[in-house]
C-alpha cells in the first residue's frame, strides 16, 4: 500500500487553459438583452420628454436673460414666468427612481433567476467556471448600467442649467438635496449603487420578484439616509454670522443667540418682538424679514447660519461619487464570494 | 483504463440537521455506464452535485477524473452535466443555448450538436421552453456531448421522459460511450431502463453505499434459490440471503452464491437479473454488497471535514 497524495498528482496535469474573459460579452448580451434594452427604453423616453421640456424651460430662461433694461418691471415678471416652470425642476427629484429602476430590473435578476428557475446547475458547471462567470456578467452589466446613466447625466445637467444660472434673480442652490444625485457623477454612482444591491439581493434572496422589492427598499432607504442625514456631513459646513449667506448656498440650519450667547427660543424672540413691533412693522401691519433681522440685531441678538458653500458642489459630488463606488465594489465582490461558496 | 472518473472517501453531505449523504466511500471506474440507483432521497442527487462542484461536502471528500478537485478548471472542463429536468434557459432558442455553450466552453464539436439535433428534427430557431420534454432532455445531452467530456453525469435524466424519449435518450448515451469512450454516471430510480445501458451498479440507499460492482460480477455472485417455504428458514440462516421472498408452498430467497456453490438438495437455483437484484436490496437497506474491483477496500473511512474540493491524502 503506497501513500500517494493527491495534489501532487493533480498538478502533473497542467490546468486546462481558461475560456477567454472576451466569450462572456456574447453569453452577457444574449442572456440580458431585454433588461438592457428595457432600461435604454426607459432613459431613451425620459431624454426625449427632457429634452422637449428642456427647449422651454432653456427658451424662456434666454428670453428673460436677454431682457433690457435688465431689473425692471417686465424682465423681473419674464423671470418670474421662468421661475414658475420651477415646478417642472424640482419635481425632478422623481427621477431618483430611475437608478431604483435599473438596479431592481437589471441587477436583481441576474442571478435570482438562474437561482429560481435552477439553471444555475448548467451556468455553474461549463467549462467557463463560475466564480469568472458571475464576475464577467457583473462587470459587464456594471459597467453598461453606469454608462448608459452617465450619459442620461448630461442631459440632465444641460436641462437642469437655467434653474442654477447665476443670472436668475432667485437662484438655487446647486446642492439642492432633490437634485443634486440628478447631476455630477453622483447619478452615474447612484445607479451602479442600485446594481449591486440587486445583484447581492438576488443571490440571497433566489428569487426573482422577492429580490426586485428588496433592492427597492433597500435603495429607497439608502437614498433617503443620505439625502437627509448623510450628506450634510461631507465636509464641515461654516459658519457666519453674518445675515447676508448667499443665496446660493446650501443653508444646514439657523439659529439666534442672545448677548450672553445663550440660544434664544422663539418664544423669547417673539416677545421682543411684539414690544417692537410699532417700530418695525410694515404696510399692514406684517413686520418685513429684513426689518425683523436688523431690529434683532441692533439689540444684541446674533445669527448663526452653519451652510455648505455652492462651491462645494463638485468637492460633494465626488465624496458621494466615492463611497457609492466602493459600496459597489463591495457589494460585487461579496456576490461573487457567496456564488462561489454556495452549496446546494 | 484504471483511472476513478469518481472517487470518494468517507463523504457526507448535511443540509440543515439532515444528512443527505453519509459515509460514502466508492469509486467508479473509467470506461462505464454506470447507474447510481436508490429510492427518492437516498442521496443519489446530493452525490452527483458534489461531483460536479456545485455543492461542497460536510465531511470527507471527492475527487473526479483521477484525483482532482471537482469544480477545478480541469474538472470543469472534463466533466459535462446534464441536472435533473434538464434546466435550459427556456427564452433562448436551441441555436442560442448552442452559441452559449460553446461560448462558454474551451471545446465545442459545434457540427456534432447541429446535426445531432436535425436528426432528432429540433429546429434551431425554436426556443428551448417551447421544445417537448423529451427534445429538451435531448437539447441538454447533445449540448453536453459537444463538449466533448471524459465524464457525463446525468442526474435522473429519464424520470419525466415518456417511454418512446427514455429509450430515444439512452441510445444517444450509448452511441457516445462507444464512440467517444466517454464515461457515463446516471442516477435513477427507474430501474427497468438500467438493465439495457448500465454495466457498473451503485446502490444507494438511506445516504450510504450499499451495493457498488460491476453489473457482470455483481449478477455472477447472485443467486435465486427456490424450494419448499418450510425450509428457508434453515437456510436462511447458513446462506448468505439477500432476501427472501416467501409463498405459501416455495420461497425464493435471493442469496450471494456463484454458479459453481453447491444447491440445497430439493431446491433450484436460478441467475438472477439486474433489476430484481437491485429490488431485492433495496427492499432490504441493512443488506450491503460491496464487490468488484473498483472498491476502495482501503479508503480511510473516518475523515474529518474538509473544504470545497481540498483533496487529501488517500491510500490505495
Amino acid at each position: 500500500m503506497t501513500a500517494l497524495t493527491m495534489p501532487a498528482r493533480a498538478e502533473q496535469d497542467a490546468s486546462p487553459r481558461p475560456v477567454p474573459w472576451r466569450r462572456m460579452a456574447w453569453v452577457t448580451w444574449r442572456q440580458h438583452r431585454t433588461a438592457l434594452t428595457g432600461a435604454a427604453a426607459l432613459l431613451g423616453a425620459l431624454a426625449v420628454l427632457l429634452w422637449i421640456v428642456g427647449l422651454q424651460v432653456h427658451h424662456a430662461y434666454a428670453a428673460a436673460a436677454a431682457c433690457r433694461p435688465a431689473g425692471s418691471v417686465i424682465c423681473y415678471g419674464m423671470f418670474g414666468s421662468f421661475n414658475v416652470m420651477d415646478g417642472f425642476l424640482a419635481n425632478g427629484v422623481i427621477l431618483q427612481v430611475v437608478p431604483a429602476l435599473i438596479g431592481a430590473f437589471v441587477g436583481a435578476p441576474v442571478l435570482a433567476r438562474e437561482m429560481e428557475t435552477g439553471t444555475f446547475r448548467y451556468a455553474w458547471t461549463q467549462g467557463f467556471g463560475r466564480r469568472r462567470w458571475t464576475l464577467a456578467k457583473l462587470v459587464l452589466l456594471a459597467v453598461a448600467v453606469t454608462a448608459a446613466a452617465g450619459l442620461f447625466t448630461l442631459l440632465m445637467s444641460w436641462y437642469y442649467r437655467p434653474y442654477f444660472a447665476a443670472g436668475n434673480p432667485t437662484p438655487q442652490t446647486p446642492l439642492f438635496p432633490g437634485l443634486f444625485a440628478l447631476r455630477g457623477v453622483a447619478f452615474a454612482a447612484w445607479t451602479l449603487a442600485a446594481f449591486a444591491i440587486g445583484a447581492l439581493a438576488g443571490m440571497l434572496i433566489r428569487r426573482v420578484v422577492p429580490a426586485i422589492a428588496a433592492t427597492l427598499a433597500v435603495y429607497a432607504a439608502l437614498a433617503f439616509a443620505t439625502g437627509l442625514y448623510l450628506r450634510e456631513h461631507y465636509l464641515t459646513p461654516l459658519l457666519t454670522s453674518n445675515p447676508n449667506v448667499p443665496g446660493s448656498a446650501w443653508i444646514i440650519s439657523q439659529q439666534w443667540y442672545t448677548k450672553g450667547g445663550q440660544p434664544a427660543s422663539p418664544s423669547a424672540l417673539n416677545q421682543v418682538l411684539q414690544q417692537a413691533s410699532p417700530q418695525i412693522a410694515g404696510k399692514g401691519g406684517i413686520p418685513k424679514a429684513p426689518d425683523v433681522t436688523q431690529y434683532l440685531m441692533q439689540h444684541g441678538y446674533v445669527q448663526w447660519t452653519s451652510y455648505q458653500p455652492a462651491s462645494r458642489f463638485w468637492p460633494f459630488q465626488w465624496i458621494e461619487g466615492g463611497w457609492l463606488l466602493a459600496l459597489s465594489v463591495l457589494l460585487i465582490a461579496a456576490t461573487v464570494w457567496l456564488v462561489r461558496r454556495r452549496a446546494t | 483504463m484504471s483511472m476513478n472518473v469518481i472517487e470518494t472517501s468517507g463523504l457526507a453531505k448535511r443540509y440543515g440537521r439532515t444528512w443527505a449523504l453519509r459515509e460514502c466511500t466508492l469509486a467508479v471506474p473509467a470506461g462505464h455506464v454506470a447507474a447510481l440507483v436508490g429510492p427518492n432521497g437516498a442521496g443519489k442527487t446530493t452525490l452527483l452535485n458534489l461531483a460536479v462542484g456545485l455543492a461542497a461536502p460536510t465531511a470527507g471528500l471527492v475527487t473526479v477524473l483521477g484525483g482532482r478537485p471537482p469544480g477545478s478548471p480541469a474538472a470543469l472542463d472534463g466533466i459535462a452535466f446534464v441536472a435533473q429536468d434538464t434546466p435550459l434557459y427556456k427564452n433562448l432558442s436551441a441555436g442560442d443555448m448552442l452559441h452559449l455553450t460553446r461560448n462558454l466552453n474551451r471545446r465545442f464539436d459545434r457540427e456534432y450538436a447541429q446535426t445531432r439535433l436535425a436528426e432528432l428534427g429540433i429546429p434551431l430557431n425554436r426556443k428551448a421552453g417551447r421544445l417537448s420534454g423529451g427534445q429538451q432532455a435531448q437539447l441538454a445531452l447533445t449540448l453536453a456531448l459537444a463538449r466533448r467530456p471524459k465524464l457525463l453525469v446525468l442526474d435522473e435524466p429519464v424520470a419525466m421522459l415518456d417511454p418512446v424519449a427514455r429509450h430515444d435518450f439512452m441510445a444517444t448515451v450509448l452511441t457516445a460511450m462507444a464512440d467517444d469512450g466517454v464515461s457515463v454516471v446516471l442516477s435513477s430510480h427507474v430501474l427497468a431502463e438500467l438493465e439495457r445501458v448500465a454495466d457498473y451498479l451503485i446502490l444507494l440507499s438511506r445516504g450510504r453505499v450499499q451495493v457498488a460492482g460491476e453489473v457482470d460480477g455483481l449478477l455472477a455472485t447472485h443467486r435465486v434459490l427456490t424450494g419448499p417455504a418450510a425450509e428457508a428458514g434453515d437456510y436462511a440462516e447458513r446462506l448468505s440471503v439477500v432476501h427472501a421472498r416467501r409463498g405459501e408452498a416455495q420461497a425464493h430467497l435471493l442469496v450471494r452464491a456463484t454458479a459453481a456453490d453447491p444447491v440445497p438438495p430439493g431446491w433450484e437455483a436460478h441467475p438472477v437479473g439486474l433489476e430484481e437484484l437491485a429490488l431485492a436490496y433495496l427492499r432490504e437497506p441493512g443488506a450491503a454488497a460491496l464487490p468488484g474491483p473498483a472498491r476502495a477496500r482501503a479508503l480511510p473511512l473516518e475523515t474529518g471535514p474538509l473544504e470545497t474540493g481540498e483533496p487529501s491524502e488517500v491510500t490505495r
